[in-house]
């Protein structure tokens, strides 16, 4: 264990190394890189990310997976966009509230079927895509402008845009949690070693069932203001949601096999990701090179391939020593 | 995992009566999806009927045989979409001269396609490498190529379509061979060369010990990092494979689309066709019975009226209830 959080440590670090690095070349190299308008529409954007990769943080922690985070995004912002003309709190709780159901079947697929969260979450996945659709005719649902409900995504509060601010809180809250509660504590306790936690008592089934409620219900989350950002219920928006967030998960030092990760670097994981198409569009803008949009992905492989060799580079290291 | 291990030892004894029940049960809900649809479905006996259903599994069956090969072992390939789309832009950069000319069409075809195949294949090998040289887990090190590959494949035909008709090249997808489509031809094939490989040969032995307990077929002498490096790259020559005949289907080659979700369609049809997804464990055929189940399933919604929205919500349903219900049989 103390080796892991080792290289959890060192790897969290890094990200933030990355981070620094990548942002003060954007700052230095180009003009309003680091401008109000750039900041709030990057956070703007990635907030919804973010958010799923939060939820994927906790149930990689426990050494699961959920790939229906994106289709229950998808879900999310058909089922809101069909309630936006009641306001914000109904839209944002509806939208939430498809995510949970999601959240639920997982669980309960996972703890009581016992069936493994990799093949129970693609059967979930299948199932939001396919609701979406049903619930919005195989079209997008226009969202209502008349009243609060695009206020969610498109609006400020004192110049920082409200879904950066939501974002922020929950990785607050998750934060705490992970660190500062029993709950957390066993998060990281049964994806460390699972029969070790049930035989030290602690309540695996019931913890594993809420880190894919949480996943869900934060996914429904990032579709409300998928849906309030855009103006539109998109159901067949949040494809490959799922391998971005488990790829900023990963990038964080958060490790696959469960047992360590960090919710802070995580959410360092999801600026990187997002910055690097960010800096691709300002070299562009100076106009000495031409990368098409196309190289993004590139660039991001490149990247996640970087970070986990130097991860398994560490660990192999330290089971040497 | 000790169960795990039991079954392979089991199967080493080649017969055994759960694994026959699971193996039994798949064929029979086969079975019992031909009759409803022989009851029901209008000018379901026909042809027709069969070339459109083994048309539309071929692709996701010989990705398929890749992934139950992969599975077995105890990994997992995301990345099998992204090397289909690959060999999909690589083949038509030569075959149309946008690359490379070759003026003799028919060796230019030939080497498109064997360029193609290859190149997935080295991608393939590669993502072995990343599993047993850095030990990073399958999941992760087949997501780099996922998200990559598809980069890969737009840059390198600039996000452009690429339409061709040309027969020489085009009979993969759209040819016949005694009345049978060549794809279909094709996956028989793979399918018959991958469970005589699972079954009878070393290699196959290799790729089960290993699924089952790695650690002890490290133990016994199996070269683990070896084996798994080929199973990879098999997995992505089959993707090639794969690819060639969508885009020989389609007449044309969109890196944007080729392959997209192919991953899911395949492990689905691997979790439905019995192989074990932990490993140690797996079936090939069972793997095309399982394409075949999910297929004939969506085909018997749709041709009874069912919107495909809610035929994708009864596939879900479908795989949760044969993971389940193995997951009985084995208890």
């Amino acid at each position: 264990m103390k080796k892991n959080s080792i290289i959890a440590a060192l790897s969290s670090q890094g990200v933030l190394l990355a981070l620094a690095l990548l942002i003060l070349f954007g700052w230095l190299r180009y003009d309003n890189f680091l401008g109000l308008f750039n900041i709030s529409t990057v956070l703007r954007y990635n907030s919804m990310f973010a958010l799923v990769a939060l939820g994927m943080c906790f149930v990689i922690m426990t050494g699961g997976i959920d790939l229906s985070v994106g289709s229950t995004a998808a879900l999310g912002s058909v089922v809101s966009a069909l309630f936006s003309t009641q306001g914000m709190v109904v839209g944002t709780l509806v939208g939430v509230g498809a995510g949970l159901i999601v959240g639920i079947l997982n669980g309960f697929l996972i703890v009581r079927l016992k069936i493994l969260p990799f093949i129970a979450t693609l059967a979930t996945m299948l199932a939001a895509n396919g609701t979406a659709l049903l619930l919005a005719h195989d079209e997008t649902v226009s969202v209502s402008y008349d009243g609060t409900f695009v206020n969610l995504g498109q609006g400020d509060f004192y110049n920082i845009p409200i879904p950066a601010l939501i974002a922020v809180l929950a990785y607050a809250i998750g934060s705490v949690v992970l660190n500062f509660t029993s709950t957390g504590r066993s998060v990281l306790a049964i994806g460390g070693n699972e029969d070790a936690s049930r035989m030290m008592g602690l309540p695996v089934n019931r913890v594993k069932f809420m880190v894919y409620v949480l996943s869900g219900g934060l996914s429904g989350l990032a579709g409300v203001i998928l849906a309030s950002q855009f103006g539109a219920g998109q159901p067949i928006e949040g494809v490959g949601w799922e391998l971005f967030a488990i790829a900023s998960v990963v990038v964080g030092g958060t490790l696959l096999t469960g047992g360590v990760g960090s919710v802070g670097a995580t959410l360092a994981g999801v600026l990187l990701l997002g910055l690097i198409f960010n800096v691709l569009n300002f070299e562009n803008g100076l106009g000495w090179i031409s990368l098409s949009a196309y190289w993004q992905s590139v660039i991001r492989g490149l990247f996640l391939l970087f970070v986990v060799i130097l991860q398994s580079r560490l660990t192999l290291r330290q089971k040497q020593a | 995992m000790s169960d795990v291990a039991t079954d392979t030892h089991k199967l080493a004894k080649s017969f055994d009566a759960t694994q026959f029940l699971t193996k039994y049960s798949t064929v029979l809900a086969l079975l019992a999806l031909v009759i409803f649809n022989l009851i029901f479905t209008k000018h379901f006996i026909s042809v027709q009927t069969l070339n459109v259903n083994l048309t539309q599994v071929a692709t996701i069956v010989i990705v398929g045989v890749g992934m139950t090969l992969v599975i077995a072992t105890g990994g997992i390939d995301l990345s099998v979409g992204s090397m289909m789309a690959i060999s999909g832009a690589i083949a038509p950069l030569i075959f149309l001269g946008t690359a490379v000319h070759i003026s003799e069409i028919h060796l230019s075809v030939a080497v498109a396609m064997i360029v193609a195949v290859t190149t997935a294949g080295a991608f393939g090998w590669f993502n072995g490498w990343l599993i047993t040289h850095f030990r990073i887990q399958p999941i992760i090190a087949t997501l780099v190529l996922f998200i990559a590959g598809r980069g890969i494949a737009q840059v390198s035909t600039n996000g452009n379509l690429q339409p061709f008709k040309l027969g020489e090249f085009q009979w993969i997808g759209l040819g016949r061979w005694l009345g049978v489509p060549v794809q279909v031809v094709i996956m028989i094939a793979l399918v018959a060369i991958a469970a005589w490989v699972l079954r009878r040969s070393l290699f196959g032995r290799q790729i089960l010990a290993i699924g089952g307990n790695e650690q002890a077929a490290r133990l016994s002498g199996i070269p683990v990092a070896r084996v798994k490096r080929w199973v990879y790259c098999i997995s992505g020559l089959c993707s090639g494979i794969a690819g060639l005949v969508v885009i020989a289907i389609n007449s044309s080659s969109d890196a944007n689309l080729v392959g997209l979700g192919m991953e899911l369609d395949a492990i689905a049809a691997v979790a439905v066709g019995g192989t074990l997804l932990s490993g140690g464990r797996a079936t090939v055929t069972g793997t095309l019975v399982g394409a075949l189940i999910i297929q004939l399933v969506r085909y018997t919604l749709l041709s009874n009226g069912v919107p495909d929205d809610v035929a994708k919500l009864v596939k879900a349903a479908l795989i949760v209830l044969a993971v389940w219900l193995q997951r009985q049989s084995r208890a």
